[in-house]
């Protein structure tokens, strides 16, 4: 294609390593203006990086970069916001501490005489953008006080009072709820009715659909192809993406449920923030061998809280936890893992891992007390890294012969894939698993759900917890959904609309739903 | 009664005033994200440098610029061991704890006849109000300025940013190096003022104990003072006045070795440490050297 200024952006030929690594090889891409245009890639596919290098982050290490049709030397994101680039990050640029006004005006402040900041001119210029677009904020809230829905908007309004042009959107829905994902879709129509060129980095191929015009895949750094949205489908945009056919359905046969092997009776849970109110209030869970419990809900309604209590990182004020007949609330962590009940937490980074130790040392995180692993408080690393090469053999981590790098520099998928083998190791009876596929791409996604599947066909029970309607629905054999701290409905998977689960989920009308996200 | 009360109070802004300077570099440093406990080595340094100027010019004031330009000199090898070379931010500081004093003796035995304290300076700096250091009312002006400069100017908002998240300040353009650069200088300046005003208006010269855990009692003022200039400011009247007290008691009536006294203010520094810090306010990214794209 042609240079022109029909084009907001055109890289062309673009490189880049990191160290070894080839991140970006030969990439060309053209987005016109006036258009949303999607960026679609797996995880590690470059396509972050590609962006950073457009926003003058990276700097390639050859290739070209035109924007309206002039060539431009992306030194510093300070050329990039002179040409009317703005970017929103997937991990928030948010100074937390500040309030909102100050993260907006930050770098380009409004300032009367000696640079002393005029936050009232501010505020109106805030303003004006905020009503145009209409990206409801508070302008004087604490970073650290607002919900991330409205974090997001504080980032585009950054980039939006520097006057951008072309907005880059680096996975802006991996972190939001359905409703503001909608509401994020919304305002990126009004942008683009305003004129101005959207870009978006997402691997949701459901969002591609829901809001992009046209669409980029790149694979491993390589360009693979651009495609006008409307014009492919979900499973060929998937096939692209990962370079294979994959399956978006979860494959798997009936159920075949043996006896209740968990059970959760009437447990009440204290909320943290206020000791007298409780976030859990009488609920109660049977788990079946063999079945796959589903927990739908929106975030906040006790989820947390629940798997808090079951692996005792938490008190229950009242009621009873029991697997296998064995009561195991309100004792250790360790006695619940024990009494075989694993758990692939929430916060692989936070509660899964710890990510400066190496793969082989995580692996054995909850056996290393135990022989043949350690003996007489000596570590016994052949056989760690013996346990360590089956996981990783087992469960196909890349890269191979990891044992000895940090899990820090694994990929997400790599390291949910070693939390996933370390758990089932465990051989449990009862497998948690909560939001077991956040953050993951299509290829890994594929993997997890195949995993769980696998597992219940052995006759392990199966909790998932998860805020994904959809994965719910394609893998659970049971829904229970979870409102304001109490399962307020059980249905057999296959047997329940979408739209009924979704109503519980909201507590049956809009209001209580609004009251349980604040609380 | 009121005499010993006015004179502890006397006392106690008479040693505030190394303290708040000190503090205030600590503040601005670290404000920024760099950890600066090298306050007390570039405290010697200015506080020798000072007494030295102010000897041979026989002008205390070419005396207190000089040991906050001497201080400022300190902190640019702070600044390039951390903001340049990414080292880490404590060690480098505890070098310089070993630098200045190290230099101070070496140009001290060099410049004054192979002694280890300086002579007296002929003119010491003034004094208002009576009997009131001018280096109070500076140190006061200081905290009210820095204050001001931090929470209500541009420039403030940049370092305060690049103290929280240098992350987010690099992707709007703001240069991290050049901005913690900046704040480690003046971090140094203020140390050196803080020196320099202890040999040119507490005492009249040079000594190798004239600073003696002042840097490091600023640096607990700072987080004390949960890294705000006022809250600093607060803390250092308290250790001054703990300093005061151990004067005030070692000359007086009561019978308690003076070794006991001299430890208060270091005492006093650990409990309050102890006891009222509390939860960290730390700026987020306070000791972190900040690499480019780092995931």
């Amino acid at each position: 294609m042609k240079i022109s200024s029909e084009y907001a952006v055109q890289m062309r030929n673009i490189t880049k390593n990191f160290g070894e690594c080839r991140a970006l090889d030969n990439v060309s891409v053209d987005i016109k203006k006036g258009t949303i245009h999607a960026m679609l890639g797996e995880n590690g596919a470059g396509k972050s990086t590609l962006m950073n290098i457009l926003y003058g982050l990276y700097q390639a290490d050859s290739g070209e970069i035109y924007i309206n049709g002039n060539k431009i030397d992306m030194r510093n994101p300070n050329i990039a916001i002179e040409n009317k680039i703005g970017m929103v990050h997937q991990h928030f640029m948010l100074v937390e501490n500040f309030t909102v006004a100050q993260n907006i005006i930050l770098g380009r402040e409004v300032t009367g005489a000696c640079g002393i900041l005029d936050v009232k001119k501010a505020k109106e210029q805030i303003d004006v953008i905020v009503k145009k677009y209409g990206l409801k904020i508070d302008p004087d809230a604490k970073i650290e006080d607002i919900s991330v829905g409205m974090q997001q908007r504080v980032e585009i309004l950054k980039a939006l009072y520097r006057g951008a042009d072309i907005l880059i959107l680096d996975e802006p829905t991996a972190v939001l709820t359905p409703q503001e994902v909608k509401n994020l879709i919304d305002i990126m129509h009004r942008l683009i009715a305003d004129g101005k060129t959207i870009i978006i980095i997402t691997h949701k191929l459901k969002e591609i659909k829901a809001s992009s015009d046209v669409c980029t895949i790149i694979r491993r750094g390589q360009y693979i192809d651009t495609v006008a949205v409307d014009e492919v489908t979900h499973s060929e945009l998937a096939d692209k993406m990962v370079g294979r056919s994959v399956k978006l359905i979860v494959d798997k046969k009936p159920a075949n449920p043996g006896e209740v092997i968990f059970e959760i009776d009437n447990i009440t849970v204290p909320s943290k923030a206020h000791s007298d109110i409780n976030s859990i209030k009488g609920l109660s869970l049977k788990i079946r061998r063999g079945e796959i419990l589903g927990i739908a809900g929106v975030d906040g309604n006790g989820q947390k809280e629940l798997i808090e209590a079951i692996t005792c990182l938490t008190k229950v004020k009242s009621g009873t936890i029991k697997i296998g007949g064995q009561e195991v609330q309100n004792t250790k962590p360790k006695n619940v893992i024990k009494n075989k009940i694993s758990t692939i937490h929430e916060d692989r980074q936070k509660r899964g891992l710890v990510l400066d130790f190496s793969v082989a040392e995580n692996a054995v995180l909850e056996k290393y007390n135990d022989e043949p692993y350690s003996k007489n408080g000596f570590l016994n690393y052949r056989l760690i890294n013996d346990f360590t090469t089956q996981i990783i053999n087992e469960y196909d981590v890349r890269p191979e012969k990891c044992n000895k790098i940090p899990v820090r520099n694994l990929s997400g998928g790599n390291q949910q894939k070693i939390i996933i083998g370390r758990e089932i190791a465990n051989n449990p009876d009862l497998l948690i698993a909560v939001q077991p596929t956040r953050g993951l791409d299509v290829g890994a996604i594929e993997y997890v759900h195949k995993t769980l599947v696998e597992q219940r066909d052995k006759g392990k029970a199966i909790l998932l917890i998860s805020l994904e309607l959809d994965e719910i629905m394609s893998l659970a054999d049971k829904i229970a959904v979870i409102y304001d701290g109490k399962i307020v409905g059980e249905f057999n998977g296959g047997e329940v609309s979408e739209n009924t689960i979704g109503l519980l989920m909201a507590g049956g009308s809009s209001k209580n739903a609004d009251n349980s996200k604040n609380s | 009664m009121l005499n010993s009360i006015i004179s502890i109070i006397n006392t106690t802004l008479m040693y505030s005033a190394p303290l708040v300077f000190g503090a205030m570099g600590g503040v601005l440093s670290e404000c920024s994200g760099v950890i600066n406990v090298g306050i007390e080595g570039m405290m010697t340094f200015g506080a020798f440098v000072g007494a030295g100027v102010g000897f041979y010019s026989q002008n205390p004031w070419f005396g207190l610029l000089a040991g906050g330009l001497a201080g400022a000199l300190l902190a640019i090898l702070h600044a390039i061991a951390c903001v340049t070379f990414k080292a880490d931010q404590t060690i480098s500081g505890m070098a310089l704890n070993f630098i200045g004093p190290g230099l101070a003796l070496f140009l001290c035995r060099l410049f004054f006849n192979d002694m280890t304290m300086t002579d007296r300076v002929p003119n010491k700096l003034p004094k208002v109000f009576g009997s009131v250091d001018i280096t109070v009312l500076i140190a006061l002006l200081v905290t009210i300025l820095l204050w001001f400069f931090l929470y209500k100017t541009k420039f403030g908002l940049r370092i305060r940013s690049v103290g929280e998240n240098p992350a987010a300040a690099d992707t709007l353009g703001i240069n991290v190096s050049k901005v913690r650069y900046a704040s480690v200088i003046m971090s140094g300046l203020l140390a050196g003022l803080g020196g320099s005003s202890m040999t040119l208006a507490v005492i009249s010269q040079f000594t190798p104990t004239a600073i003696s855990g002042q840097g490091f009692i600023a640096l607990a003022a700072v987080i004390f003072g949960k890294w705000t200039p006022h809250g600093a400011y607060g803390a250092c009247l308290l250790f001054a006045f703990a300093q005061a007290l151990a004067v005030i008691l070692g000359g007086g009536k009561i019978d308690v070795p003076s070794e006991i006294l001299n430890m208060l203010p270091y005492v006093l520094t650990i409990i309050v440490l102890v006891l009222f810090v509390g939860k960290s306010m730390a700026p987020k990214a306070n000791g972190k050297p900040y690499r480019k794209g780092t995931r």
